[in-house]
């Protein structure tokens, strides 16, 4: 255990060191601070103007745009993105050190395979969770430092539901748990690819690649696609936003959450057999 | 068990091509072992195997009596390497570099310690540099540090004197030389510069296209007294005609190529001024006359090929 903790602290190390890193964090800071610059400014016109149209069904009172609707619009935005962020460290974690012949080094110490494959992965985990934790900060946090605190008035595909803010705060929990989990699969998807390929950029690009091809499948309502939807994680990934429908879709999300596991436990043991029997030939 | 390395009938076989053919070897402790090849010999590969990077297809690999497959991690506590090129995280410090090895093999050596390190490698006062900013001499030291940190008992050095100025060859040549006597360390050393092995090593394989060549103690193999003797001619059928009802008919080497001018002879190096005595007592005019010992007419045939 001393050991492979040793190597987890190394794969913590060299991931906050790398400049790479923040890149993701930079990014998310500035996605948010733009959005939510640009809501202070115009978002009470965009929002009178959707209102009006609801004032003929209902009587809409109080602060609308708030911290929470932000905060739900800017994760519906970066849900996108985060995963490109997310593989942008977690896909070069395997293949940028085959690369660089940096792979030599960690292979001829005594720490075994498997321990360096599932310390890459508990370290772009945790890569994946401080994005989170920063995205929670700036989308939640600061949103409701910046426009207070409301009820959310939660636009999904068909429905409008208006949660109580006093029922919200453990909505936003298990929402970022089940972003967690999305991201979780990327990364582990990021980091399977990274030990069959052995360029830095490959992984990457392929990951999103994959993401692509699986959200434009899930785009098409044809019965054909139909049958291998629920098994993309990709139709799992937005789950999260099912927290804030009324009533919750309790039974949908447990099958989401353990789509999503499936998909990270399958994706780390072929990592895991592959770089076991990997010839390292850079 | 006395033997640092063992390698029983050892193949390596990428789809259809064999990088390393039956290959056996064996290292005894305390061994500054040669291992001499052309690049694409199969030296990498076969040092690669030995640290558990690369699988072999067939055959078995044992460091210090112990099976590589059955418990790599004690064998990596006492084996240092450079294989190939010395290979470092260039957005850190060289420090940075040793701590995370150091903390991989989970040591914890205090600053002098490291200072020791680098004073012994050639990189002390420079080991806060980014290695991004290094030259290549400079990281050959650095992988010498890694290779030593945690005072293995053997080290694999994959040529090693790439990229090092005469100087830093001469004192890795030392520094190999004093590791061994001091610290009864042994040393695996892959060139493919004849005169590199020839001067440290006591041991050594030559290797070309994944097969052995020759093997065993240097002195014997730079032994003078089996030389291969190549001797010019003017009229070669009279001198093969003189030779063949002479002694040195034991001492002819098989024809390899019969239009040309050279005869081919393996005897000692004091045998041939009588030779060229008794040629020319027989009126045979000799043009030019040379020899090579047995491990450099081995290498000349492998570079040559």
């Amino acid at each position: 255990m001393k050991s492979f903790i040793a190597i987890l602290n190394n794969e913590l190390y060299k991931t906050m060191k790398r400049p790479r890193t923040y890149i993701g964090f930079g990014v998310i800071i500035f996605i948010c601070a733009m959005l939510q610059a640009a809501f202070y400014h115009d978002g009470k016109e965009i929002l009178s103007f959707v209102t009006q149209q609801l004032d003929m069904v209902f009587n809409v009172q109080g602060n609308i745009l708030n911290g929470n609707l932000i905060c739900f619009i800017l994760l519906q935005t970066l849900i996108v993105q985060m995963p490109l962020l997310v593989a942008l460290v977690t896909g070069d974690s395997v293949s940028g050190e085959t690369a660089s012949g940096t792979i030599r080094f960690l292979l001829t110490t005594p720490a075994s395979r498997t321990k360096i494959i599932l310390a890459k992965w508990l370290s772009g985990l945790f890569y994946t969770l401080v994005l989170l934790i920063l995205l929670g900060i700036m989308a939640l946090v600061v949103s409701r430092l910046i426009f207070g605190v409301g009820d959310l008035m939660a636009v999904n595909s068909d429905t409008l539901t208006i949660i109580r803010s006093d029922d919200l705060t453990w909505r936003w929990g298990y929402a970022f748990l089940i972003a967690f989990l999305s991201l979780g699969v990327v990364a582990s998807l990021a980091q399977t690819l990274s030990c069959f390929i052995d360029n830095s950029i490959t992984p990457i690009v392929s990951v999103m690649a994959i993401i692509i091809i699986f959200t434009i499948i899930g785009m098409f309502d044809l019965p054909s696609f139909d049958l291998i939807k629920p098994f993309l994680f990709t139709t799992h990934m937005i789950s999260w936003k099912s927290l804030f429908e009324d009533p919750i879709p309790v039974k949908e999300i447990y099958f989401s959450c353990a789509v999503l596991l499936a998909h990270i436990i399958l994706l780390l043991s072929i990592s895991i057999y592959y770089f076991k029997r990997k010839d390292i030939l850079t | 068990m006395s033997f640092a390395i063992s390698l029983q009938n050892v193949t390596k076989k990428f789809n259809d091509f064999v990088a390393v053919d039956n290959l056996n070897l064996t290292v005894n402790r305390g061994d500054i072992y040669g291992f001499l090849g052309p690049n694409g010999s199969g030296k990498s590969t076969t040092l690669r195997m030995i640290m558990g990077l690369i699988s072999p297809t067939t055959g078995n690999i044992s460091l210090f009596g112990t099976a590589l497959s059955e418990n790599r991690s004690e064998i990596m506590r006492k084996v240092g390497c450079i294989i190939e090129k010395p290979d470092f995280y260039t957005y850190l410090t060289a420090h940075e570099n040793l701590k995370l090895f150091a903390r991989a093999h989970q040591l914890h050596y205090t600053e002098s310690q490291y200072q020791d390190l680098y004073q012994l490698v050639g990189l002390y006062k420079r080991e806060q540099g980014k290695v991004k900013t290094f030259s290549h001499g400079m990281k050959q030291r650095l992988g010498l540090a890694q290779a030593l940190l945690h005072n293995p008992e053997m080290i694999i050095l994959d040529e090693p004197n790439t990229g090092l100025d005469p100087q830093g060859i001469i004192d890795l040549r030392k520094l190999i030389m004093q590791l061994n006597a001091e610290r009864g360390m042994t040393v695996l050393f892959s060139s493919h510069i004849l005169t590199e092995v020839q001067e440290i090593c006591n041991h050594m394989i030559v290797i070309n296209k994944g097969k052995t060549i020759a093997q065993g103690n240097v002195q014997q193999l730079i032994s003078s007294e089996s030389l291969h003797v190549n001797l010019e001619v003017v009229d070669r059928p009279r001198a093969l005609a003189f030779i063949q009802q002479s002694p040195w008919v034991s001492k002819l080497q098989q024809e390899i190529n019969k239009t040309e001018q050279v005869i081919h002879f393996q005897m000692a190096k004091d045998e041939i001024p009588l030779l060229v005595q008794q040629l020319s007592a027989h009126n045979i005019d000799i043009l030019s006359i040379d020899y090579r010992n047995q491990l450099e007419e081995y290498f000349l045939k492998i570079t040559h090929s």
